[in-house]
Parts: structure tokens; sequence; C-alpha cells
């Protein structure tokens, strides 16, 4: 198939459009508008619904609306809209509706910048809104990955009953890359499938396939029931689920881990630093969550030390830490904001971690 | 024998959790009946708030989901979009609807959005035990306003229907009440109307139908009952406050 010329946030909406996504429920917010601005055209062409919400905060309300019917659902938004999400999410995620949620990076904290960021690393895969819950969670790094990705999002929300968070950002969307799209997914609402949908129920049908959509558990052992079988799931998600990318670690005496697009600039240092014949890799985890803990220590078994690089303050360096625990030294360098690191910084921290300053 | 009265199967045989001398029970048995009587068995959806009437998706039998507080219309939206021949409503109390989800009842009848929303107005915070609501009349004495709701303060008590009629995407906005048989009967006639409404595709409708909390204004039923007309009523004037539908 040819390959064709798109802009990030077009691409991320064409497929999830061709993964059968036919409800969009958004907001403007800089750097992701591009997608409810193409969504707007494109969902009527395919029979879909664009609706633009009044907030965030509605738009994550109708997507558990719209998803409580068993449709395939998704939204987007950008940081400061996302913190306006969560309550929403924690929703979903009570209630188990299977939907897609696009977080484009932003700079904060509070308004911070319009340009890209990964300061809500902690947000997505540590918390965000309340209660103990977890989003499949994935970070591509190039354009066609977040495409690829989308070819089985929904399948994986569907499956486990979580919603799924991309974790993209402002440089993903604007930049345009050549992408191969997949072929339209033809998708129904299956109630045999999705017996907890409301797909339609009348009193003398059977009691046990009415609808109820809920995250009230206001008995107290019916809540731990509710939440052992969440953290069952969750298990099965981290046993199953995992995507990493390791890039030239098996010789590496220095494995940078990166996620997103600073894992690409880390790239290009790597390149640069092998051409110096210093033995550099990159373990790049493309679920955040689940985190692929086992598979950095092996990734990073006989490496001498770990350099983690992040557009944020070194959110993820915890779970590098957790990683790595103890075995060897582990080193942050990034920037806070929506500064970006360079390739000639981190190339430049590897010559000094390697001179041992 | 023969049957002279039943209870409505799109009620479950759930008891009620509701204190005595509580509006609620009425009301829903109302919202059951006409349900029932739309004919779109096996097509209904309704959004559940939170509030007192949070259990709601205990007791309608029919689909439904528990939306989170304020949330309700944003929700029916998202599920009148996805299942446009269906029949969609929210069960929403004063809290809900008038404080914490004002933007979302707003919205939804900006747009038009083909829903319907039962607003079970008793000027007071229920679920919680008491507390001031946007609704609660001057002078009316909460955990939260123990001295009696003070205007200068905090401003006079919302009036929804008012508001919401001045939206253009609204279609059919009225106030009832269900402290007597015959506002009953009217109570049922204008629920009727708003799902007829939805059923041929017309606008947002909201019935907003005044109640008593006996247990949290600290009177018998009886007392609450005529609290409610010497107090409520005049404030909140019964009536059609809009009804594009209306034949002229």
């Amino acid at each position: 198939m040819a390959l064709t010329l798109m802009k990030g946030s077009e691409a991320i909406a064409e497929a999830a459009i061709r993964a059968g996504a036919r409800f969009f429920f958004g907001y403007p917010i800089t750097p992701q508008t591009e997608i409810p601005e193409y969504m707007s055209a494109r969902m009527p062409e395919v029979g879909g619904c664009f609706l633009q919400a009044e907030s965030e905060v509605a738009a994550i309300n109708m997507v558990y609306g719209a998803a409580s019917t068993g449709a395939r659902v998704i939204t987007s938004s950008s940081s400061p809209g996302v913190s306006l999400k969560q309550e929403g999410i924690s929703y979903c995620a009570g209630a188990q509706l299977p939907c897609v949620i696009l977080n484009v990076m932003r700079g904060g904290p509070g308004l911070g910048s319009i340009q890209a960021s990964q300061g809500d690393y902690n947000q997505a895969v540590k918390g965000g809104g309340n209660g103990d819950y977890h989003l499949i969670t994935y970070a591509p790094s190039s354009i066609q990955e977040a495409i690829n990705i989308f070819s089985f999002a929904f399948d994986k929300a569907e499956k486990y009953r979580v919603p799924v968070l991309f974790l993209a950002d402002g440089i993903m969307a604007q930049m345009m890359e050549p992408v191969e799209m997949p072929e339209m997914v033809d998708f129904k609402v299956d109630p045999e499938k999705k017996p907890w949908a409301a797909t339609g129920w009348k009193p003398g049908d059977d009691p046990a396939k009415r609808a109820v959509i809920n995250s009230l558990y206001i008995n107290t052992e019916e809540l731990t029931i509710h939440n052992n079988n969440l953290q069952a799931i969750y298990r099965e998600i981290e046993k199953n689920e995992v995507m990493y990318e390791a890039y030239m670690t098996e010789d590496a005496d220095y494995v940078i881990t990166a996620f997103g697009t600073v894992a690409r600039i880390a790239k290009s240092a790597i390149n640069e630093l092998r051409e110096q014949g210093i033995k550099v890799g990159l373990f790049r985890p493309i679920t955040v969550w689940p985190f692929p803990y086992q598979e950095l220590a092996e990734a990073s078994k006989n490496a001498k030390a770990l350099l983690d690089v992040e557009a944020n303050e070194g959110q993820m360096l915890q779970d590098v830490k957790l990683a790595i625990n103890g075995a060897k030294p582990v080193e942050y360098f990034g920037h806070c904001g929506s500064l970006m690191p360079t390739t000639d910084e981190i190339v430049a921290k590897i010559l000094e971690m390697k001179e041992g300053k | 024998m023969s049957v002279v009265f039943e209870k409505t199967s799109y009620l479950t045989d759930k008891p009620f959790h509701y204190c005595p001398g509580c509006n609620h029970g009425i009301i829903h048995r109302l919202v059951a009946e006409a349900l029932e009587e739309s004919g779109m068995g096996g097509n209904i959806v309704g959004v559940a708030p939170v509030g007192c009437s949070v259990f709601a998706y205990d007791y309608f039998n029919v689909d439904m989901l528990e939306a989170a507080h304020g949330r309700a219309p944003a929700v029916a939206t998202g599920v009148k979009r996805a299942k446009p021949d269906s029949l969609v409503f929210t069960y929403q109390g004063d809290g809900d609807l008038a404080s914490i989800g004002t933007a979302e009842i707003v919205h939804a009848a900006h747009r038009g959005e083909k829903i319907v929303t039962i607003f079970v107005n008793n000027a007071i915070y229920g679920m919680t035990g008491g507390q001031m609501a946007p609704t609660t009349l001057v002078g009316q004495r909460t955990t939260t306003s123990p001295n009696g709701r003070d205007e200068a303060w905090c401003g006079a008590p919302i009036k929804m229907s008012e508001m919401l009629s001045e939206v253009p995407g609204a279609y059919y906005i009225e106030r009832c009440a269900v402290n007597n048989n015959a506002n009953i009967l009217k109570t049922k006639k204008a629920i009727k109307k708003a799902f007829q409404y939805q059923m041929e595709g017309k606008g947002f409708c909201m019935i907003e139908v005044l109640s008593t909390c006996p247990t949290n204004w600290g009177l018998s039923p009886v007392e609450a009952m005529k609290w409610l007309e010497e107090n409520m009523i005049p404030y909140y004037p019964l009536g059609v406050y809009k009804d594009k539908g209306a034949t002229k």
C-alpha cells in the first residue's frame, strides 16, 4: 500500500474511525484541536457522530453514555482538559466501560504552555481520578505506531472492559509523517458479546440482562468484591499486554530509557554515540501502564548504568528505578515545562557518565 | 376478585429506601407508568443522578445508567446520540441539576437534546443530610444555613424552569407538584407529554416536580406537604413555562 503524508492529529483521528469509532465527543484545546476538526468533517461521512461538548467534563460523560450502549467511542484533549476529564475517566473505569481517550500532552502545571511536554505521565499511570484503577496506557513514538496501536486498542478495551489512554504529545499531533492506513473495520454492536450494555431490555426479559451501568457499591463488602475483580483484570493485563522496544540494548554499556517523542531524540543521540564507539542502547516502554519492569531489568542486565530521559521532572524515573531495584546507577536528564531534551544534551550527559563525573 | 390497581412492571419489586412521606415514591410511580404507557418497552434508557434518587437504577425496570453528580444530561446525550430511536430520560434532584450540574443541563437544553429530564426539587440536599441547595428558600434553615438562608450572603433561590424556558433549544418545560390528587394527575400528564414529544423527535423537555423532604425539613409528612403549599408553590409557581408544541 502507498504511503500518505499525514499530520499526526488527522492520522490518529482517521485511524480511530478505521478501527470502528463512530462517536466522538470533545472540546477544542491546543495542540489537539485538529482532531475534533477532522472528526467534525469525517464522522458524518461514515455515518458517525461528532458532537462538540460544552466542556471536557461533559465530553467524557457523553463518552460514558455512548459507551454504555456498546458503541466504540473516543474523546481527545490536551493536559488541562484531560485533568477535567479525570472524574469521568474514574467513573468509566469503575463502571467498566470500554472507550478510548487521547491526551496530547502540553506543558504544565496549570495552563502551562501549548508546546509538547510529558508532564502527565504520573497522572496517566499513577492515578488521575479517584480510586484504585488503571487504564491501558499506550505511549507511541511515531504516527505510524499510533495508527497501528489503534487497530487493536478498542479490542483490548472491550476484552478487558477498561478504558484505553493514548499518551501522545504536541509534537506528534502537529508533525507530518508518511503513513500507511489500515482498512476500515466493519464494527457493529453485538448484544451477545456485550451483555452488560444498554442494548434494549423490557420487563419480562431475562433480569440478568437488564443493563445497570454503575460504579456505586454502597455496601463495603460488595465494593471490595468489585475492586478485587478489577484488580484481577489489571493483573491479567500486566501479564498479557506489556509492549516495549529494545534498541541496541544487547551489548550496551549504557541503556537510555525514554518514551514517546523523547525516545526518538534519544535514538539520534544513541546513533551519534555509537559512531564514537560508545555502546548505548534504548529501552522504550510502549505501554507505560502496564510498565515493562521485568523486560527493562532484562534488557539492561549487562549495562553499567542507565539514563532516564524525559520532558518532565523525571516521572517515569520512579518506574525505571523500581525495575532496576538498586542493582545499578540510574541517572536522569530532562527538562520540565515544554523544553525538549536535545540530541547534544543527551550525548553530553552520556559522555559525562562515562567519564565518571 | 377483580384487580382494581396494579403496580406497573416498569418499577422493580425492590422496596424504596426513601424516607416516610418523601415524594420520590409518587414521582417514581408516575414516571414508571408513563414509561409503560409510552409503548417504548425494550427501548428505554434512564440515567440516575447522585442524591437521594441515586439508587433509581434499582427501581426503574429498564436499562439504567448511574451518572456522576450533575452529569446525567451529558450521559443521556451520549446515550441518545448512540441510540437515537430510544426513549432516554434523566431523573435528577435540585443539588444535582441546579448546582453542580448547571452546565450540563443548560447545554443539553441549548442543543435541543432529545431527552426528558425529571427534575425533583425539594429545596434541600437530602442524601447528605439537609444542606442548603441553590433552591433553598430565603430564611429556610438547613445544616449549612443554620440561621436561615441569607439572600444578601448567598443569593435568592434559583428558578430552573423559568431559566431553561429562555434557552432557545428547550421545547417543553413545565413545573408540577404532587401535593394533591389533581396535581398528581397533572404531573403524570406532563411526564407523558414530554415522553410523547421525545418520541416525535422534538427537542429538550423538562418536568420540574416540587417535592417534600420531611426528614430534613424537620416536619411530619403532612406538615411538609402544607409547608410546600404555603412556601414553595408561591415562590415556584406551577404551570407550563414553555411548550413549542402547544396548539395556538
